[in-house]
């Protein structure tokens, strides 16, 4: 047959499947599912697939080759597209996918936590030995504005109004939601940058509590950060663990291809990424409406170990079958 | 075949090219998008300015989103495509050519990060460049590809001119060459189509030459 006539006999379907394309690209997939026209899509894309495979066995023109190329590619994009239920999905998540991720790669957070912990042990006895230690790991403005915040008897907290909390809360989840994002992604070199960002959090937060125990206002820190420490500081370690596993998928790939180690860690990973994000939406709804509100320190540290409990049993046993 | 073009084999059976686009059209796309991005919070922080008991914390927050969220959110709901690449026409797809999924939007958008790093995005330029579909790293970690948006048409117009048929056995490389010449002939100057057509012709002068070229082509077109 000759393209002349070939065209010719063709053009209508053409322009019914292009008009069709053209709805299902502007409508969301919900209304998309809806449309009337819907039920000739799969027909129409697979004559137009027969279609395209002739006109390139004949040799017709690029510019008809290249014509129903494009309208296969979209087809194609619109047969296959695919979008999970978005909120059966965050359910799973958070009942299981998460804490069942994270104990899959309980060695990566093992050595995340080692560094940490170890880091911030070390930083605390260290600091507490040799006070003045402390001036190789934080600025001296920054530990004058740390000194008056946690002063004891001090007013600060009391005068602290719903608006100071609102800002509080946007502050903690740009702050620290930035950095677990920035940990796991920093961790594709290798891990060499999770490893960094967990020494870097370990030893600031060793230091800052063990001068503050050195100069007397351990009591307004620890009640303070008690309770939003435990998803606050768990969703850290576990955003550098993920990383962890991210960049060693590259340096030990076991055996896959580096690239296809690469692929299968970052979605193997990714349910750890969203419980982060989660986790540490709670805890800067903790820290910015609980933690500056002022009660008896055993009140406090109860609910800090309630806290600690709820995650801890959290990560352990949910989610197990 | 163009060594940027992708071959995918689809399930029906058919190849379909892609093309990948490289670094400065997606720089442009990044460029466009930040300027976006930049303008909405300036806009909201100069509304929010006004609302002092909330304005500070939600434009925190609006900030978070917009830098970690804005792209996610437009490849997976508007079609792979942020407006900067939509102004490109590039878009966001799958290795096998299927649109973005959300989780894969997540993972590109999160190792931007390691593509910024030493600084600007060397890791990810460097990655762009030997990588063979310019990909940076977070498209490879998701198996992603950022290509051109398919509606570029090449134009079809065809001259009128008088069938001869060909006189000798003509292959399938034959016609396609011709009527591309037919299809693409308009584009060009009219001592540029002789030359050509002298390549094919070389015994006849070059108005014979042309004629016979666009007749030959337009015999094997046929009747439109």
């Amino acid at each position: 047959m000759k393209q002349g006539l070939f065209e010719s006999r063709h053009e209508a379907e053409w322009q019914t499947f292009d008009g069709l394309l053209q709805k299902l690209e502007s409508s969301s997939s919900r209304k998309a599912a809806t449309l009337p026209q819907c039920d000739q899509f799969p027909d129409l894309y697979r004559r137009l697939c027969h279609q395209y495979a002739l006109a390139c066995e004949r040799a017709y023109g690029m510019a008809l080759q290249q014509r129903l190329n494009n309208l296969v590619i979209r087809g194609h994009r619109q047969l296959y597209r695919f979008r999970k239920p978005l909120w059966a999905s965050l359910l799973q998540l958070l009942a299981a996918d998460f804490p069942r991720t994270v104990r899959a790669m309980w060695r990566w957070q093992l050595c995340s936590l080692a560094v940490f912990a170890g880091s911030l042990a070390l930083v605390w006895v260290l600091v507490l030995q040799q006070p003045e230690l402390v001036y190789s790991v934080i600025d001296e403005g920054t530990l004058e504005t740390m000194e008056y915040l946690y002063e004891p008897g001090s007013e600060v907290h009391d005068q602290r109004d719903a608006s100071d909390d609102v800002m509080m809360f946007g502050y903690y989840i740009s702050n620290n939601i930035g950095i677990a994002f920035r940990t796991f992604g920093s961790g594709l070199f290798l891990g060499i940058g999770s490893l960094l960002v967990m020494l870097f959090n370990g030893s600031l937060f060793g230091a800052i509590a063990a001068h503050l125990t050195n100069v007397g206002s351990h009591e307004p820190f620890f009640t303070f950060v008690v309770a939003h420490g435990a998803p606050e500081l768990t969703a850290i370690v576990l955003a550098g663990g993920a990383g962890l596993r991210l960049g060693l998928s590259l340096l030990a790939p076991g055996p896959y291809s580096r690239l296809d180690a690469l692929k299968l860690a970052a979605s193997d990973s990714l349910p750890v990424v969203y419980g982060c994000f989660f986790l540490l939406l709670g805890a800067a709804f903790i820290e910015a409406f609980w933690s500056p509100r002022q009660f008896d320190p055993v009140i406090k540290y109860s609910v800090g170990a309630v806290s600690w409990i709820l995650v801890v049993a959290y990560l352990l046993l949910a989610g197990r079958r | 075949m163009i060594d940027d073009q992708l071959s995918l084999k689809t399930p029906e059976g058919v190849t379909i090219q892609l093309c990948a686009a490289g670094p400065v059209p997606r720089l442009a796309a990044w460029a466009i998008d930040l300027a976006i991005r930049a303008l909405v919070l300036i806009l909201l922080a100069v509304v929010f300015a006004f609302i002092p008991s909330v304005g500070g914390g939600l434009l925190a927050i609006i900030a978070f989103l917009l830098e970690w969220f804005y792209p996610v959110l437009f490849e997976t709901l508007a079609n792979g495509q942020t407006p900067g690449k939509k102004v490109m026409g590039l878009v966001v797809v799958h290795r096998n050519g299927s649109p973005v999924t959300l989780n894969g939007s997540v993972i590109r958008n999160l190792l931007r990060v390691a593509d910024f790093l030493p600084f600007l995005f060397t890791a990810g330029f460097v990655s762009l460049l030997v990588t063979r579909h310019f990909q940076r790293l977070g498209d490879l970690a998701a198996d992603n590809l950022v290509i051109y948006r398919d509606d570029t048409a090449l134009s079809a117009a065809r001259a009128r001119v008088e069938e001869m048929a060909p006189d000798w056995q003509a292959s399938r490389e034959d016609q396609k060459v011709l009527v591309s010449f037919l299809e693409r002939g308009e584009g060009l100057t009219r001592a540029r189509r002789q030359e050509l057509a002298q390549l094919a012709w070389p015994e006849y002068p070059a108005q014979e030459a042309e004629r016979r070229a666009l007749g030959t082509a337009r015999h094997m077109v046929g009747e439109q």
